[in-house]
């Protein structure tokens, strides 16, 4: 059976590009565990975006609320918790981490059905009005996150069992970045599994394709659409709540920050593609690390660099989605 | 004849432009009607409308009794209608398999079904786990066909199901619906493919310019040539 293996290569080519430049093994390692790790929360961020874009069509801007509702909450609880979190034991770290994290997951879950009900459905099927109302609502939940939160930034650290590093010989691995690869790559599988193995995923990987005929065989793809949005948001919100003690400060901005970068991962993948997104942000993560390290001034430009370079060579993204 | 599908001053728009102009015409129980006309004459646009994929602005569509008009379309299917569009609208990305799992609503599609969908269609079988994307144009048109009778349906609209086909696959295809239409299904067809129309359609409304400008029995349009030639600029029998 003939499968697109091509874009998957890129990984390994750019790894293997970096290693010579970056010169000393240990600290190629050390980047590419932080690239990945940084990949993959953005994967974690952008995997429903491109569903729902996938699915109807629709340009959510406001996807970054959910990333920033999910990294506040998640910082609140934590603080609440303080005691649990400097804790020297990694059990009472957990039991810190763990609700902090669910509640980020079910608010900004529960954040998107109210989000797509009030301001994504009057407006299927228009773009300009999407992009209008949908920025309109990533500008409003900033500012609600700063009435309710306050101005300031809010500064956490981690807890006392994910500060640190593996040392490997000469080789430091953080170990926050190594939770944050377990845990992207656990729901990179979770949702290969639902697409692949489930009929709801079926539905869903049909719907992006043609959403009319799985309607004509009688599926509500609006429903479907529903669920995929609500899910999304919920995984914007994990994805928040790991940037946010990644970075040890969440500000209001957090979500337009990181929304860029889920942007650009999403485009790189071809938009509605999951396979597409997930490589596409292990080459956003690795590339701003490599340069990063190898030419902080550039650092920024580098992955619109990227992903202009990409679309030169597939103008759609790495996988682009068959449509009707 | 009752008629189980019927529609009465059907009014489709698309955008600014008005392509239906008041479409009439009754699709018989248990039989199989041919819709024909010209390149342009609004066929697929009907079918659509059926389907409520396009919306009637004006007329009435009623099914078994029922005014579907205004009804949503995963309900319409939901009624027992399937649609195989001119496009096929298979799902590419999916494999064969997975296409037909998708169109059988009830469950898992029911082995004996699938056999006698093979035994019509058997490149489906060989490339059953091939992504769809892969087969061929024929082999596409085959899948879209077998996705809409996967599951006993009691009306089945299907658009230009012969383009593309080698003439083996059509033999097999006609076969297919002749089995249909005597027993579990009532079919409409659009097809440009006269011969083809001739042999199976027991009915025939012929479109043209968004209206339907004849109805009658097939036999009775095939004998008459002057009004085929005046209905689709051709008669039946140079297309033999
Ligand atoms: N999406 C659309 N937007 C604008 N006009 C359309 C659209 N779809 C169809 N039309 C117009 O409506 C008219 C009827 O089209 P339709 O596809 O129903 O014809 P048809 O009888 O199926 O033709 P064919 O035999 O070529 O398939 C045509 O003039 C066509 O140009
Ligand atoms: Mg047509």
């Amino acid at each position: 059976m003939k499968r697109d293996w091509l874009p998957l290569l890129l990984i390994p080519v750019l790894g293997l590009a970096a290693l010579p430049l970056v010169g000393s093994a240990a600290s190629w390692v050390t980047l590419t565990v932080a690239g990945l790790a940084m990949g993959l929360m953005i994967f974690i961020m952008a995997s429903g975006l491109t569903l729902t874009f996938g699915l109807m069509d629709v340009l959510n801007f406001g996807h970054g609320a959910f990333i920033a509702v999910g990294a506040f909450v998640a910082a609140s609880v934590m603080l609440a918790l303080a005691p649990w979190m400097t804790a020297d034991s990694l059990w009472l770290n957990l039991a810190a981490i763990g609700p902090a994290v669910l509640a980020a997951v079910v608010v900004s879950g529960l954040l998107g059905l109210a989000f797509e009900r009030v301001l994504v459905r009057p407006v299927y099927g228009q773009h300009l009005k999407q992009i209008l109302v949908t920025t309109g609502g990533l500008i409003v939940a900033e500012q609600l996150l700063k009435v309710i939160w306050g101005p300031e930034q809010i500064t956490l650290s981690r807890p006392t069992a994910l500060r640190g590093a593996f040392l490997l010989g000469d080789i430091a691995i953080e170990k926050y970045r190594v939770l944050a690869v377990v845990v992207g790559l656990v729901v990179f599988a979770g949702l290969a599994l639902t697409l692949n193995r489930t009929r709801i995923g079926l539905l869903i990987r049909a719907g992006v394709e043609n959403g009319e005929m799985v309607e004509a065989l009688g599926y509500r793809i609006r429903r479907l659409f529903v669920g995929v949005f609500a899910v999304g948001s919920a995984l914007a919100g994990l994805g928040g709540a790991m940037w946010g003690l990644y970075q040890e400060t969440v500000t209001a901005a957090i979500g337009a920050q990181v929304a860029v970068l889920v942007f650009i991962v999403i485009i790189i993948g071809g938009l509605g593609s999951v396979g597409g997104c997930f490589i596409g942000a292990l080459l956003v993560g690795l590339t701003a690390n490599y340069i990063g390290f190898l030419a902080p001034k550039v650092a920024l430009g580098s992955n619109i660099l990227l992903m202009a370079l990409i679309l030169l060579w597939r103008p759609q993204g790495l996988y682009p989605v068959a449509k009707r | 004849m009752t008629a189980l599908l019927s529609l009465r001053g059907v009014e489709t728009r698309i955008g600014r432009y008005h392509i239906l102009h008041g479409v009439e015409f009754d699709v018989a129980e248990g039989g199989l009607t041919m819709l024909l006309g010209r390149n342009g004459a609004g066929k697929t646009t009907t079918l659509r409308t059926i389907m409520g994929l396009w919306r009637a602005a004006a007329g009435e569509i009623r099914f078994d009794g029922r005014d579907i008009t205004k009804m949503e379309t995963p309900d319409i299917a939901r009624l027992g209608i399937a649609y195989v569009p001119e496009s096929m609208a298979i799902f590419a990305d999916l494999t064969v398999q997975e296409n037909l799992v998708l169109a059988a609503r009830a469950g898992p599609p029911d082995p004996k079904r699938l056999e006698w969908i093979f035994g019509r269609f058997e490149a489906l079988k060989r490339f059953w786990t091939l992504p769809a994307g892969f087969l061929s144009g024929g082999q596409k048109q085959m899948l879209a066909v077998a996705r809409a009778i996967v599951e006993p349906r009691r009306l089945l609209l299907i658009d230009e199901p012969t383009k593309g086909l080698a003439p083996a696959i059509i033999a097999n295809m006609i076969d297919a619906f002749r089995e249909l239409k005597d027993g579990e299904s009532t079919l409409l067809v659009v097809e440009q493919n006269f011969a083809f129309a001739r042999q199976l359609g027991d009915a025939v409304a012929v479109m043209d310019d968004g209206k339907v400008a004849h109805q009658g029995g097939m036999a009775a349009f095939a004998a008459d040539s002057a009004l085929q030639q005046h209905l689709l600029g051709m008669g039946m029998g140079e297309h033999q």
